[in-house]
């Protein structure tokens, strides 16, 4: 069976505790689908569902007081949350159906 | 690119890297080349890694049978970028573009345990909700707890390279582009 556990928990690690350019609760609460402040609402919900609907306007919204770095990690931190979320439901499903 | 810096604020070795890829392939360098290169260890050596192990790490399922998976999981995510580059490589792993077509336009064509599989993966993106019973059907189509979890490995990586593609507005690659990265993901992998 392939293991990406190990390199999926430093990725994560990576994102929310290491260096960057955005303050680390921010990039926690991007991640963590939470609201991280009126400026990101419009872009990070869009980031944890419908991604075919960012716009060219979302992005100039964010940028308008936020660096690039920030706009990077903040997005990186959005889309890896998601996908965690939706990993670990499903492998709770596979569990609860092995456990039944 | 949205963001300016993903196609000029690399340093020079990415810089010297992409004019080589220009010169070797012919091609444009891939929009997910320069977002894994663009500060690279804050997210692209950690998800190379994951996609790595989870594409071509040791499993159950083929390497094509990923790569369909992969190209079901970007459809379910909308992500045309990453469906067009994906059916590409499956079609050719498998050598077989018409069964990747047929499998892309109806799962119920793909047979078990792979398919009730797919339609799990499509689920997932498209509802992001499975529950006991999801599961239950597809482990009575025959997969193993292996199976699974090697496809939900699967679904993980594509479910943030979707995200971003889309997010970051990844330019369609051209047929010509796609045949080449089709080429390189088969023979190297994502390491």
């Amino acid at each position: 069976m392939a293991d990406i556990e190990r390199a999926r928990q430093a990725l994560e690690k990576r994102l929310l505790e290491g260096a960057a350019s955005v303050p680390a609760t921010l990039r926690r609460a991007a991640f963590e689908g939470r609201d991280p402040g009126p400026l990101w609402t419009r872009l990070l919900e869009k980031l944890s569902r419908n991604t075919h609907d960012v716009t060219d306007d979302d992005f100039r919204a964010v940028k308008a007081g936020a660096s690039e770095d920030d706009v990077f990690e903040m997005v990186i931190c959005a889309a890896a949350g998601q996908a965690t979320r939706d990993y670990e439901l499903a492998l709770a499903a596979l569990d609860a159906a092995e456990n039944e | 690119m949205r963001l300016d810096a993903l196609d000029h604020g690399h340093g020079f070795g990415s810089k010297l890297l992409f004019g080589i890829i220009r010169l070797a392939s012919g091609h444009p360098v891939s929009p997910v080349i320069k977002v894994l290169r663009y500060h690279a260890d804050f997210f692209g050596k950690q998800l190379q890694v994951v996609t790595q192990e989870a594409m071509r790490g040791r499993s159950e399922w083929s390497v094509g049978d990923r790569e369909l998976m992969a190209a079901v999981v970007s459809k379910a995510n909308d992500c045309t970028f990453c469906v067009a580059v994906h059916t590409g490589v499956a079609a050719k792993v498998y050598d077989d573009a018409a069964k990747v077509d047929a499998a892309m336009a109806d799962h119920t064509s793909v047979a078990e345990p792979l398919r009730s599989v797919l339609l799990l993966l499509q689920k997932l993106g498209r509802e992001h909700s499975v529950d006991a019973a999801d599961m239950r059907r597809v482990l009575k189509a025959g997969a193993t707890r292996a199976q699974i979890r090697d496809a939900l490995a699967v679904a993980y990586a594509f479910g943030i390279m979707n995200r971003l593609a889309n997010a970051f507005d990844f330019a369609i690659p051209g047929p010509g582009a796609v045949a080449a990265g089709a080429k390189y993901l088969a023979a190297r992998g994502y390491g």
